[in-house]
């Protein structure tokens, strides 16, 4: 184990998978001269050559539609976007071909191919650049949506999603990529793809969530704690596949679940986590599920409005009180 | 060679524009030009209805100095006239509501994926294109049978039915898709490409679409990203005057699509595509500069003779402009190019056309006969991973 900063841990696993793989390799905005826009590709240049670690042009269109025609000739290549707000004009890319030429072929070429780089919001940088796409992407059949909260993760799951044979989008954080966490040295440290992680266990009340969130969660099982509350939080680190069977076996436990999703309310995630548990749970529930998401309105730019706009501790803290019919 | 240094342009500017575009273009605009006043506007759009563009010169090509066998040009014409036959047998299908969707025929621009055919090296390099992807399927080698069933739905189809008529692809000879988005296929033509490349070999890609994708905005990313990396692509743009009924004066700010070529430091070409040895004369000449990694923007000027699909009543263009191209009939031109020089006499030339006849008969059988999909195949190649959980 090695204490890695969510970049290092990042840049390990691609460095580790492009060491094991020639086919793989890097292309985006900025991740090879410059050494990423995040530094998350630093060095990476100077090690794997030009040939192999590729600056684009500002093309999203054009050199994501790249990367799933160089996965049709079988390589494998990593996407990076500066941030996933970026990725919309890349949307049809992504949602046209890398999905479905598997299926629109009868399955005689596969997409092996990894979407990565920072989601949601990252303080002060207003309407366009603050949006989560786990609910945008994870839709679509074809894709598989990770959206990691720490190091160990970042790493053991990337690792996978490269070695996936199917187009994984890999969700991040700009305020997450300092994050300092142990992380595995293992060469072949492969966290499955679909699989949750209890994060903290407690007997009170389920908190689901993913991504930088999970910390915002973290905070307010902190203070349920000091109310004498134990919170159980799954973080559910892959958004499709998602694993209900997780959540379940929590709420099965405490009978009671809030979800806290970064992104607008309307047919997001927390909805679809929100159906599933009562689609599959009803009788273990002791109270209507609940959502704590952003702010049904585009996101602010000052700084008052912008930390209102996400789920707050304090929001999180009340719905867990209220699915607990706790004052 | 002029334009951006090192690059290939043809001069054609004596044809580049039908005579009085920029006149009729001002006019519509009521832009001024050349010091000039124009009057009053056309009542529509469709009013003077004349949208032919010159087609660029044909030569006088003898196939053995194109390094053709008489085999080879023999093979162009049977291949022509097979995608030709196959394609009224599907319309015919269609009619029968044997097939459904969208049925996008290539009647008429045949000549191109002929040539094609055997510019290529089957197997090894790729082609792309959009929708209306028969003609370039057959020509690279998928069976007819194997593409009417596709066209059926049924299990038999290259792609077990999930692709239908706008989605072609067979990975053995290099076909690509078939694709629907118009124009998305374009930046995976260049991804292809950089595949090839990547992978060390010279092989190279074709990358199609139509007049209508060349105004798509992803055409200019993949292209600036083709001449950026030196990638192995041929784009070319069939433009067959069209896009589905907004004709390419009405859609292109400037009608030398092929000129575009230019901006991204690439080979540029114009082709007429309604005479196979001149296609085939020029798109090898673009592939050997692909395969030593110099980009092309080809734009081959053609015309289909069918609606944009089934269902278009083609009211922006007249019988006689039409006719105008049906008289330059690739197939036709073949077969008098055939008889001319000995290769084929009349009646040899009637019996390949009633082994293709039977061929393309023979595939609707074989459609009509195969299995629909069995149910649980929905489920199938969505991803590679077998034990995927899908949510029920």
């Amino acid at each position: 184990m090695a204490v890695l900063q969510l970049r290092e841990a990042l840049r390990a696993a691609m460095w580790e998978e492009m060491e094991r793989d020639p086919n793989v390799f890097l292309i985006g905005e900025e991740v090879a001269e410059y050494n990423g826009a995040y530094k998350v590709s630093q060095g990476m240049l100077d090690h794997f050559g030009a040939k192999r670690v590729i600056d684009s042009p500002i093309s999203e269109a054009g050199f994501s539609g790249l990367g799933v025609g160089a996965a049709m000739m079988g390589l494998r290549p990593i996407i990076e976007f500066m941030t996933w707000n970026f990725s919309m004009v890349a949307a049809d890319q992504i949602l046209s071909n890398a999905a479905r030429i598997r299926y629109m072929s009868g399955g005689q070429y596969s997409i092996p191919i990894v979407f990565r780089g920072p989601n949601g919001s990252a303080g002060q940088l207003g309407a366009t650049h603050s949006n989560s796409f786990e609910f945008f992407y994870a839709n679509v059949p074809g894709l598989k949506v990770v959206s990691i909260s720490n190091p160990d993760d970042a790493k053991g799951l990337l690792k996978s999603a490269i070695r996936d044979e199917d187009p994984v989008l890999f969700m991040e954080s700009e305020v997450m990529y300092g994050m300092k966490g142990e992380v595995s040295d293992h060469p072949d440290y492969l966290i499955p793809i679909g699989k949750a992680r209890v994060g903290r266990e407690g007997k009170h009340v389920t908190i689901v969530t993913w991504n930088k969130a999970y910390w915002t969660v973290m905070a307010a099982a902190e203070e349920l704690a000091k109310m004498g509350y134990e919170a159980e939080v799954i973080d559910l680190r892959t958004i499709r596949p998602m694993d209900i069977p997780t959540v379940l076996q929590s709420v099965r436990k405490t009978n009671r679940c809030v979800v806290v999703d970064e992104s607008n309310p309307l047919a997001s995630i927390a909805s679809e986590v929100a159906y599933r548990i009562q689609a599959e749970g009803f009788d273990h529930l002791d109270a209507p599920v609940l959502r704590v998401t952003n702010k049904d309105v585009p996101a602010p730019y000052a700084k008052n409005l912008i930390e209102l706009w996400v789920p707050t501790v304090d929001e999180i803290v009340k719905a867990c009180k209220a699915v607990m019919y706790a004052n | 060679m002029n334009g951006v240094s090192g690059v290939y342009c043809p001069d054609l500017d004596h044809l580049q524009l039908k005579p009085g575009f920029m006149a009729k273009k001002n006019q519509e605009t009521g832009h001024t030009a050349v010091g000039q006043t124009n009057g009053t506007a056309p009542a529509s759009a469709y009013d003077s209805i004349d949208h032919l563009i010159d087609l660029a010169p044909i030569e006088d090509n003898d196939h053995r100095e194109l390094g053709l066998s008489d085999e080879a040009v023999c093979d162009m014409y049977r291949n022509m006239m097979l995608q030709r036959r196959f394609e009224e047998r599907a319309a015919q299908a269609y009619g029968r509501q044997r097939i459904g969707g969208f049925l996008h025929l290539y009647n008429g621009q045949e000549a191109i994926s002929a040539a094609v055919r055997h510019v290529l090296r089957i197997g090894e390099d790729q082609v792309i294109t959009a929708y209306r992807d028969h003609g370039l399927g057959l020509a690279l080698g998928m069976t007819p049978n194997g593409c009417m069933a596709e066209l059926f739905g049924r299990i038999d189809g290259y792609s077990r039915g999930k692709g239908g008529s706008m989605h072609f692809f067979d990975k053995k000879n290099g076909m690509c898709g078939g694709h629907g988005i118009v124009g998305g296929q374009i930046p995976l033509g260049a991804g292809i490409a950089f595949g090839l490349k990547y992978k060390g070999t010279d092989n190279v890609c074709l990358a199609f679409m139509g007049d209508g994708a060349a105004q798509q905005g992803a055409v200019h990313e993949a292209a600036n990203l083709a001449g950026l990396y030196d990638l192995p692509v041929v784009f070319i743009v069939e433009n067959n005057i069209y896009g589905m009924g907004t004709a390419v004066d009405r859609s292109s700010a400037t009608l030398e699509l092929y000129k575009r070529g230019e901006a991204y430091g690439m080979h540029c070409g114009l082709i007429n595509g309604m005479d196979v040895l001149q296609v085939y004369k020029q798109l090898k000449q673009h592939v050997e500069w692909a395969r030593k990694g110099e980009p092309s923007f080809v734009e081959i000027r053609t015309y289909r003779y069918r609606g944009h699909s089934m269902s278009d009543p083609q009211k922006y263009r007249t019988k006689e402009e039409m006719e105008n191209r049906q008289n330059q009939d690739p197939i036709i031109r073949l077969k008098l190019y055939l008889e001319n020089k000995g290769l084929a006499t009349p009646e040899e030339i009637d019996a390949w056309d009633e082994e293709i006849n039977q061929v393309a008969l023979e595939s609707v059988n074989f459609a009509e006969n195969s299995p629909f999909p069995p149910v649980e195949t929905m489920w199938e190649d969505v991803y590679v991973q077998q034990d995927y959980p899908f949510i029920n």
